[in-house]
């Protein structure tokens, strides 16, 4: 693949040439993702205007997809889902990995060994992980009747199967695989913290708190937006710990976004309003990635 | 004064520390424990250690899910993910690492675009778009999906390894003649190894646990992966906890072992990039 031609070619044909050839080297990548990415979910905006059901010929129907949604009880229930969810993991995971992450921090020996041990639970399968939690939290072989028979009762009921408590349960499962992760992130920012700011904090007497508060809490201030950022994409999509656990039940109660979507596409042969959803979810991501980019246009260095 | 305070104030940190771990241990440890334990056993005695231990639990998984078949379908769309993704994000990392390509930010921002698109949105045409075509329920149409879902991923990570090579190695070749291609295949591919290792464990991690497109592309039985016929088995034997736990325990034993073996490499990777596990 030399371009021994090229000196027979002319000056300008050459340039061009040798552009196309280093263009041919990203051109793979481009066209899969084109075909794979790109168009369907250009197609899948112009669908949310149609009423396709995956089998027939679309027909536009205009904005009727937009007022089914908007009065569509269901789908309401599941974007508030979606937004307790995002506040969820806002909180609990972070807590955790900012807590974990600045106790390793300070510590002399097993740093490396705490560290793999929390990121375990990140690598087993939403599909293991469910299995196992299905079982610790179940009314008959869980933890609950077993803690009810020393008189601590608050587990020994079905979470997944109660209306009131199905949602928590499923994130609960979600974050224990989520939030080892997010110390690994943190403690790797917090090792880049200047030692001699800390230093300065002790000699003006700041107790462990403040220096977390006014030294490494600004320090990590890029990666922890960056996660924040992270946190509010991918709550919008998540799907696979509600569709095992509960698919969205009971009576909707822990309906999300997604596998509301997933529902009226693939079952009940409504590929057009699945599409609007989507649209929504899209919408949600958005909006997520152009805050990002203002708050970038403000200065932020994140 | 200052070393005696902090080993002082220290053990209440290694009690929280620990306390953690044994939040992220304790499941998959009784889990492993149940694996061995006959249904009515876990029933008396869910979480402790067995009283007998019963390998027949494997045995039985392995048989009545299928497991020789699934297996084999989970390597064959994790080794062909990875080789046609490593294949194509390669060349594209060389190009944006090493060749001046005009409109490099336009690929970029085109990435970050794609990569943030919700799944569930362009699943949609897709899954018929395919259907159409014959390749719902192949095993060529699911990878097709995952090199396209993985790629951009893997073009970041290649290339931030292509660009910290030292330039004389390339600028030595280019001086003999040698082309674009030549200077990828025989100088930097194999200086970039570790890169091609990290983004290919993160790939093979991804395709092994995927679930919604693996449900979604192949749901019939023959051809579908460990995942989703775990999640099938799960549900025909739902109160045989001895016999899902094992099944599940086939499934992540073989990840865990690997991420032990390659813990550093598996974070680097999956710390960088937004690639959702």
């Amino acid at each position: 693949m030399t371009y021994s031609s090229q000196a027979a070619t002319s000056p300008r044909a050459a340039k061009w040439l040798s552009a196309l050839g280093r263009w041919a080297f990203v051109l793979p990548v481009l066209l899969l993702n084109l075909v794979v990415v790109v168009i369907p979910s250009v197609a899948g905006l112009a669908v949310a205007f149609t009423d396709w059901t995956g089998y027939n010929v679309p027909n536009f129907v205009g904005l009727a997809n937009f007022q089914r949604l908007f009065q569509d009880e269901i789908f309401f229930l599941a974007l508030k889902n979606n937004l307790v969810w995002t506040v969820m993991f806002l909180t609990a995971p972070i807590f955790v990995g900012l807590l974990g992450a600045y106790i390793l921090s300070t510590i002399r020996h097993g740093q490396m060994f705490f560290r793999v041990v929390y990121f375990i639970p990140y690598v087993v399968a939403s599909v293991v992980n469910t299995q196992m939690w299905r079982q610790l939290l179940n009314p008959r072989v869980g933890i609950g009747p077993l803690l009810a028979e020393r008189g601590i009762t608050f587990l020994d009921f079905p979470i997944f199967g109660t209306r009131e408590t199905s949602l928590f349960g499923v994130a609960f499962v979600d974050a224990w695989h989520f939030w080892g992760f997010l110390v690994v992130l943190y403690l790797s920012a917090m090792s880049a913290v200047d030692v001699e700011l800390y230093e300065v904090a002790r000699l003006d007497g700041a107790s462990r708190f403040q220096q977390f508060r006014f030294v490494t809490l600004p320090s990590i201030r890029p990666t922890l937006v960056f996660t924040i950022l992270m946190i509010i994409i991918w709550s919008s999509t998540t799907f696979d710990y509600v569709y095992m656990l509960t698919a969205g039940g009971p009576a909707n109660s822990s309906e999300l976004m997604s596998t509301y979507l997933y529902d009226n596409a693939f079952s009940r042969f409504d590929a057009g309003y699945a599409a609007t959803i989507g649209m929504m979810m899209s919408l949600w991501v958005a909006l997520a990635v152009a805050g990002f980019v203002y708050l970038r246009r403000r200065g932020w260095e994140i | 004064m200052f070393a005696n305070r902090r080993t002082q104030s220290s053990i209440p940190s290694y009690i929280v520390l620990i306390l953690l771990a044994i939040f992220a241990l304790a499941p998959l440890v009784i889990l492993a424990m149940n694996s061995v334990k006959s249904t009515p056993e876990i029933g008396r005695n869910p979480i402790g250690l067995p009283e007998n231990v019963l390998f027949e639990n494997f045995t039985e998984a392995w048989e009545e899910g299928n497991y020789a078949v699934t297996t084999r379908n989970s390597i064959i769309l994790t080794v062909s993910t990875i080789a046609g993704t490593l294949t194509i994000a390669g060349l594209a990392a060389f190009a944006l690492a090493r060749l001046k390509l005009k409109g490099a930010n336009l690929i970029a921002f085109y990435f970050l675009v794609g990569t943030s698109v919700p799944a569930q949105l362009f699943m949609i045409p897709l899954f018929f778009v395919w259907r159409e075509i014959g390749l719902v329920n192949t095993h060529i149409g699911l990878i097709i999906i995952y090199c396209a879902l993985y790629a951009p991923f893997a073009t970041y990570l290649l290339r931030s390894y292509m660009v910290a090579l030292p330039e004389e190695f390339v600028e030595a070749a280019k001086i003999d003649g040698a082309s674009n291609w030549h200077v990828f295949r025989h100088i930097i591919m194999p200086l970039s190894w570790p890169g091609f290792l990290t983004a290919g464990l993160v790939i093979g991690l991804n395709v092994w646990n995927e679930f919604l497109f693996a449900v979604t592309f192949l749901p019939g039985t023959e051809n579908r992966p460990i995942a989703t016929s775990l999640f099938a088995f799960q549900q025909r034997f739902g109160r045989d906890w001895g016999l899902t736990s094992a099944g599940s325990v086939i499934m992540v034993l073989p990840i865990i072992v690997l991420f032990l073996l390659l813990q550093r490499r598996f974070i680097e990777g999956l710390t960088q990039g937004g690639l959702k596990a």
